[in-house]
């Protein structure tokens, strides 16, 4: 009888970390499957099941981020895509990530989703869209000012608005700069989000 | 060994790890067409999949037993199913219902015109409206590009398919204005009162309308006041012809705001440039100032109160029709004051509430006098009672108040019901001369009405109204009907019948209240189809006019009214408006035919109204060249010629066409161009905008209708007052921008 609780006690030991490693391995298995996606369902498959993990565990803000990751990515890629309610979706994740932590990453994938959503109608939406792309990137500074995919994503702004309206390569450079430089000295834990270097220096190398 | 066993047992306990379900199906919509992209979770696991692009889905997952499948696809309602897995394989075909979406639903778009910042099918924003070259920043003369208008420029109003300018009525906030122009003056049209940056939203309907609006035979301008302003600013502006300065202040929570505005308008530098035809011996002067504060409550709805007092002044001389030695001598001296107060409510159980209060008094002084070559008043005695009789003086006042109330109540997805009242005091006394004419009326109104969404593609709007005037003594029922089907994705018909009722006007009452409600009725079918960029419509409509009021004369001297009156418009109309096709340049094409005559006023018979134009088309051109932070605008507006009459009483008191004729073609093309050097700089104090414009560049000469002398034997052209009008000014506003705080309170 004893050595049955001891047993109970140690399965429940294993089944814990057994837990954790599968969390873990579902979400290494995902994120190799994120790399490999292609077409809009693949992101819809990626974030689904990002999200099904993240209803599973409840206590892991990273699988919603990846899910809300997964649907900008789309929303970039694909022309077509509904992007009103794509961002609606991506927010909700953000809602949910945020119930668990509040931080810098959560807040740029609020950027790229507000983002898109100006870009439907840049000249109607910039009052409501643009702000609110803004804002997020300006309350991710204020969690953490060395995230290096704030400037990236700040960078990606300036580049793309006409060099009338405040914008422009001589403008965003420096931003980009800053971001390289973070990228350089940012310490990735695993499964954490550690992507935007190589997207930074390809857009640097075009404001030369 | 046995050890071994008991520890397999548990770990079996534990995990569960006998065998694997496939569990497989298909996703479906209420029509049995497959959903994509859904996804379809087993709860509290992280086992699930998402349909692919033929709807079908598959999964394994080793859990067992009673378990709950959730189904989630963005568009359709959330689903949850209760499985029970034991077998190797399980088969689930789901059907989403579709979520009620107002986006994706269809409208019911028969007769209006949306205009608004965000709405989606918005035609002209309140930003278009100022840029429409001509329009000056004037609502109705940027309305006047959009299709079934009639370019009437010698009075102010919309003339809207075969109607006339008092047909139309203007609402704010859901109650009705009663002096959205300034005084009218004779020959010339004058502007609105109301900037178009108050209103976020207009909506403007040539027909068809909704059972909520009484008392406009023809159409319908709905203007509805912005919320909150974004940030607090100070906005002033600069031009030879109007200077002003407000503030908008919006308190740090953003649940409340407060505003002043006031504007002073002098032409005198400007007469002394452009010179005017009349002689203007009361230069026009108008002071106007506003004031305004809103507030949103607790459960999201908001209470509104806007202000506005102005006071204005002019007085012009004209020679007179009948004689080469008199002159005519018009002034004018007006105060009006406008308050609206609204409240917007969402109360328990999908209710909502509308109230609406206003009370509004204008009040005229008009002089109108004969003058000899020194200007000296000249009196006449009644062997030529045609000159003495203009000579003459009215003091006019004209009050409304009005309480109006709408409940409406959601009944599941995107059917509603709404029913609601309204009661107008308007109390209007006018002294001509030495004689009082006091008209009060007592008007009330109840409606009802309900959208029925019976899918998302088939909606209808069924409504009446009734309405009760005491003037009259008359009552009427005014049912409205209108349809909506969506044939494509972007694409829709709807079809609208209504009657609508309108009281006569105060000038005929006050020589007869023994009359009845003037009487339309109207049968829209239109075809919408709208993209992001472009928006394609045609809207074809018969309309048949009865009752309306006639002029039995007497003599020249003495005129009664009747309801004998009647009349029919038809027509058919087209909009383009194109953002894509060229890169930076938005622009638009309306076009309208109508076939309209009516019998009415002095018309003998059925007649082609003198204000209206066959064809009537716009193009409206708008390119903003970001590199030069400056946009540029032209309009240019063309329409048929207009039939214009001299009515003579024959010896058995009846009115005889003594002349008739049709006017020249009228041709307008307008610029107007913007330049915002503040654009883009990042912590700029002072945004400014720089603004210039002219109408008619190309110097057509504009006749709008023709005089005739009492004899009928002279004719005189109606043009305006100068060949072209020009305007320069500069706006600027120093915002306070409150967005720093707001992130550092929701942090």
């Amino acid at each position: 009888m004893k050595s049955f609780v001891f047993f109970s006690f140690l399965l429940c030991a294993i089944s814990a970390q057994a837990q954790s490693d599968k969390y873990v391995a579902a979400m290494k298995k995902n994120l190799d499957l994120f790399d490999s996606a292609k077409t809009t369902q693949d992101f819809q498959t990626v974030a689904n099941n990002f999200e099904r993990i993240g209803d599973a565990e409840k206590t892991q803000w990273l699988p919603y981020y990846y899910a809300g990751l997964a649907l900008t990515t789309s929303g970039w890629m694909d022309a077509k895509i509904d992007k009103d309610a794509n961002s609606t979706r991506v927010n909700s994740l953000c809602d949910k990530a945020e119930l668990i932590e509040k931080n810098a990453d959560i807040y740029t994938i609020r950027n790229m989703a507000a983002t898109q959503q100006m870009m439907v109608d840049p000249q109607t939406r910039w009052q409501t869209y643009g702000q609110q792309a803004s804002g997020a990137l300006e309350k991710a500074k204020q969690i953490d000012p060395n995230n290096p995919r704030i400037y990236y994503l700040q960078g990606q702004s300036v580049f793309n608005t006409p060099p009338a309206f405040g914008g422009g390569k001589d403008k965003a450079k420096p931003i980009f700069e800053k971001s390289i430089e973070l990228f350089k000295k940012e310490q990735t834990k695993p499964l954490y989000p550690h992507w935007g270097q190589d997207q930074a220096e390809i857009m640097l190398s075009k404001c030369q | 060994m046995r050890k071994i066993i008991a520890f397999l047992a548990l770990v079996a306990i534990h995990h569960g790890l006998w065998a694997q379900t496939i569990v497989s199906g298909k996703i479906k919509d209420g029509k049995g067409r497959p959903v994509p992209g859904a996804s379809i979770a087993l709860k509290n696991t992280y086992d699930g999949a998402t349909s692919d692009s033929t709807g079908h889905y598959k999964f394994s997952t080793t859990e067992k037993g009673a378990q709950t499948l959730l189904i989630t696809s963005v568009g359709y309602k959330f689903s949850e199913q209760s499985i029970e897995l034991k077998s190797a394989e399980l088969h689930l075909d789901i059907i989403l219902k579709e979520e009620p979406n107002e986006l994706k639903a269809v409208t019911i778009t028969a007769g209006s015109f949306e205009a608004g910042d965000s709405k989606r099918g918005a035609v002209m924003s309140s930003l278009d409206i100022a840029t429409t070259a001509g329009s000056n920043a004037d609502i109705t003369t940027a309305l006047k590009t959009l299709p079934g208008t009639q370019q009437v420029g010698e009075q102010e109003g919309l003339f809207v398919r075969g109607g006339a300018g008092y047909e139309t009525k203007q609402y704010i906030d859901g109650t009705v204005v009663n002096n959205p122009y300034f005084t009218s003056v004779p020959d010339i049209a004058t502007r609105g009162r109301f900037s178009p940056f108050l209103f976020k939203g207009t909506v403007f309907s040539t027909g068809g309308y909704s059972a909520q609006y009484g008392q406009a035979l023809s159409s319908v301008l709905l203007l509805e006041s912005i919320d909150l302003p974004e940030k607090s600013e100070i906005d002033a502006s600069v031009s030879p012809l109007v200077v002003g300065a407000g503030t908008q202040q919006l308190s740090k929570d953003k649940k409340s705001s407060w505003g002043i505005t006031y504007n002073y308008v002098n032409v005198g530098l400007y007469f002394n440039i452009v010179k005017q035809t009349p002689d203007y011996f009361k230069l026009p002067q108008v002071h106007s100032g506003d004031a305004n504060f809103r507030i949103k409550t607790k459960s999201g709805g908001m209470i509104k109160y806007y202000t506005t007092f102005g006071y204005n002044q002019l007085g012009l001389r004209r020679p007179d029709i009948d004689s080469t030695y008199f002159k005519n001598a018009f002034s004018v001296i007006n105060h009006n004051w406008y308050n609206n107060l609204s409240w917007k409510e969402y109360l328990s159980n999908g209710w909502k509430m509308n109230l609406g209060l206003s009370y509004s008094t204008n009040r005229d002084n008009i002089q109108q006098q004969l003058q000899d070559q020194n200007n000296r008043p000249k009196q006449f005695g009644d062997s030529a009672y045609w000159m003495q009789y203009k000579n003459f003086t009215l003091d006019s006042r004209q009050d409304l108040a009005q309480a109006k109330a709408v409940f409406e109540k959601k009944l599941g997805g995107l059917s509603a019901i709404r029913f609601g009242a309204e009661y107008w005091y308007a109390y209007s006394p006018a002294t001509y001369n030495d004689t009082l004419h006091k008209l009060i009326d007592n008007y009330t109104s109840v409606f009802a009405e309900s959208d029925i969404y019976i899918t998302n593609d088939l909606a209808a709007k069924i409504g009446a109204r009734f309405e009760h005037s005491s003037i009259i003594n008359k009552s009427d029922v005014a049912p409205r009907v209108s349809l909506a089907y969506k044939t494509g994705k972007d694409a829709q018909v709807s079809l609208a019948y209504g009657i609508f009722y309108q009281k006569p006007e105060n000038q005929q009452l006050s020589y007869s209240t023994n009359l009845g409600y003037t009487k339309a009725t109207h049968y829209i079918i239109n075809y919408q189809k709208l993209t992001k960029d472009r928006i394609f419509r045609v809207e074809a409509y018969y309309k048949k006019y009865d009752a309306l009021v006639r002029t039995i004369p007497y003599s020249y001297f003495y005129a009664t009214y009747d309801n004998g009156g009647n009349g029919y418009a038809k027509g058919i109309e087209l909009f383009w408006r194109d953002k894509k096709t060229f890169k930076n340049f938005d622009y638009w094409i309306s076009y309208s035919y109508i076939d309209t005559k009516r019998e009415y006023l002095n018309y003998p018979t059925q007649l082609m109204p003198n204000y209206a134009a066959t064809h009537t088309a716009s193009i409206v051109m708008k390119r903003f060249v970001t590199d030069i932070k400056a946009g540029f605008n032209f309009t240019y507006s063309y329409a048929t010629g207009r039939p214009y009459y001299n009515f003579q009483i024959n010896n058995n008191s009846k009115y005889y066409i003594a002349d008739q004729g049709m006017t020249k073609d009228y041709h307008s093309l307008n610029f107007s161009a913007e330049y915002l050097p503040s654009l883009g700089k990042k912590n700029a104090k002072t945004f400014i905008v720089l603004f210039a414009s002219m109408t008619n560049v190309l110097g057509y000469n504009l006749v709008y209708g023709y005089n005739y002398s009492f004899s009928g034997q002279i004719k005189e052209p109606i043009t305006p007052p100068a060949k072209r009008f020009y305007f320069i000014g500069c706006f600027l506003s120093w915002g306070v921008d409150r967005s720093e705080d707001a992130i550092n309170n929701n942090l």
